[in-house]
């Protein structure tokens, strides 16, 4: 253990050291640390942030999901309503007309046995007075008979 | 190995002894050839081996650390700059955790500290044989590797961390604070020149103390592979099991250095924290 002079290089030497590595190594890098301890805690607050906006988004969709869920349902039992109506409404109609046609052939029916009725009664008096005719021979003048054929054409 | 010397004795005062530049008996100037004219030198005379090692080492780290930090980004930290980052990390926590003030140097000195101490603690695991040989082959006639067996080199530290904690004392409690504390404790005022012998033990014992555990510890650490290398001039048997022990030895040492190079650092740490408490204890 001999001391000499290379103590006193090792203190100078030491300061030296000790001072470039105050200077120029440890404040860069504790700088980078804590800078990135700080983007870590940002980015962890971020996430939370964006898992927070993420559930708030989706109890929004399900909200309106079931608003328009809802409001189909209700266009759906509007639109029933209205077909049941138009249904309603064309049978109706349906039925109406049926009937005035039915009416109709009905009168036109009864005009038609009418009009029948009196064809046959005119050839009935026709034939009952040809045949008068032929019973009587040239004895009876149509012309001079008509007012009784004409009340018999009544009678019948 | 140990054939060239003339006997074992000699060999491990050769490996232990520093080449040194001084001042010769006869007034010229150059590098001892020998222990006797090394003590002829006296205090102005220096250990070149352990100046250059010492040196070469700290520029390593700082050179290497300087890089980490030109290129310091806040993303992923890759390769280098990751290692860097992990060991300021290790000593940022250190210091915040035994220095309760605020300081720009305690954290820089403290990682300075552990770094450059390993380092210089690492050339204990370079086989013992091999560096003095290479000095042979240049012509030098001692080589000793390890700078923190010369305690020239750990006392050079720990007055450095000495000097500190004097400047931080009177800093923090100015000159009459500071001799308040050595004169007034731990017995009353009227015994004064008692509590001044206790106290001004006490602050010596602190850097004699730290200089020469870490000293003491790579010394005896040296001599120990010293001796085991002797084993290989003793034999087959004997160089068989030497190998064995040098490698235990070895592996022990990882654990002894850092330990060693951490102890300098908290150590350095809590006087700088005592030298800076200004309440009364």
């Amino acid at each position: 253990m001999n001391f000499n002079a290379t103590l006193i290089g090792q203190m100078i030497t030491f300061a030296i050291f000790v001072w470039f590595c105050m200077k120029f190594i440890w404040p860069p890098l504790i700088a980078a640390l804590e800078e990135r301890n700080a983007r870590i805690s940002e980015g962890l607050a971020a996430a939370q942030r964006g898992q927070q906006d993420l559930e708030e988004a989706e109890a929004k969709v399900k909200d309106s999901l079931n608003e328009a869920k809802t409001q189909a349902q209700e266009i759906i039992n509007q639109a029933q309503k209205r077909a049941n109506e138009i249904v309603d409404e064309a049978k109706e109609s349906a039925r109406e007309e049926a009937d005035k046609t039915v009416a109709a052939a009905g009168v036109e029916i009864e005009q038609q046995v009418s009009a029948a009725r009196e064809q046959l009664r005119k050839e009935v008096s026709t034939i009952a007075l040809a045949g008068a005719e032929r019973i009587l021979k040239r004895e009876i003048d149509a012309k001079a008979h008509a007012d009784v054929l004409d009340e018999l054409v009544e009678q019948i | 190995m140990a054939g060239s010397y003339a006997n074992s004795g000699e060999y491990i005062k050769h490996h232990l002894t520093n080449l040194t530049f001084g001042q010769k008996a006869d007034g010229s100037w150059g590098i001892a050839a020998s222990a006797d004219e090394i003590k002829e030198m006296g205090f102005w005379a220096i250990n070149i081996d352990s100046m250059a090692f010492s040196i070469g080492l700290g520029v390593l780290f700082l050179w290497l650390f300087h890089k980490a930090a030109r290129k310091a980004t806040t993303d992923a930290p890759t390769g280098w700059q990751n290692f860097v980052e992990m060991m300021i990390q290790f000593v940022d926590e250190t210091v915040r955790g035994s220095y309760n003030k605020k300081s720009k140097l305690v954290a820089p000195l403290a990682l300075t500290i552990f770094v450059w101490i390993f380092l210089l603690n690492l050339m204990d695991l370079i086989p013992v044989d091999l560096i003095p040989w290479i000095g042979g082959l240049l012509g030098l006639p001692y080589l000793k590797i390890v700078p923190t067996t010369d305690p020239n080199v750990t006392f050079g530290l720990s007055l450095g961390v000495f000097l500190l904690v004097i400047i931080y004392s009177i800093r923090f409690k100015g000159p009459g604070g500071f001799f308040a504390e050595l004169a007034f404790h731990p017995f009353p005022k009227y015994m004064l020149p008692v509590n001044l012998i206790l106290e001004g033990v006490t602050l010596i014992a602190k850097p004699v103390s730290l200089a020469l555990r870490l000293f003491g510890n790579l010394y005896a650490g040296e001599m120990i592979f010293i001796l085991i290398a002797l084993m290989y001039g003793g034999g087959l048997a004997l160089g068989i099991f030497g190998g064995f022990l040098q490698l235990g030895w070895a592996i022990f040492h990882i654990l002894v250095i850092t330990l060693q190079a951490f102890i300098f650092m908290t150590l350095t740490i809590v006087y700088l924290d005592m030298a800076s408490q200004t309440e009364d204890h």
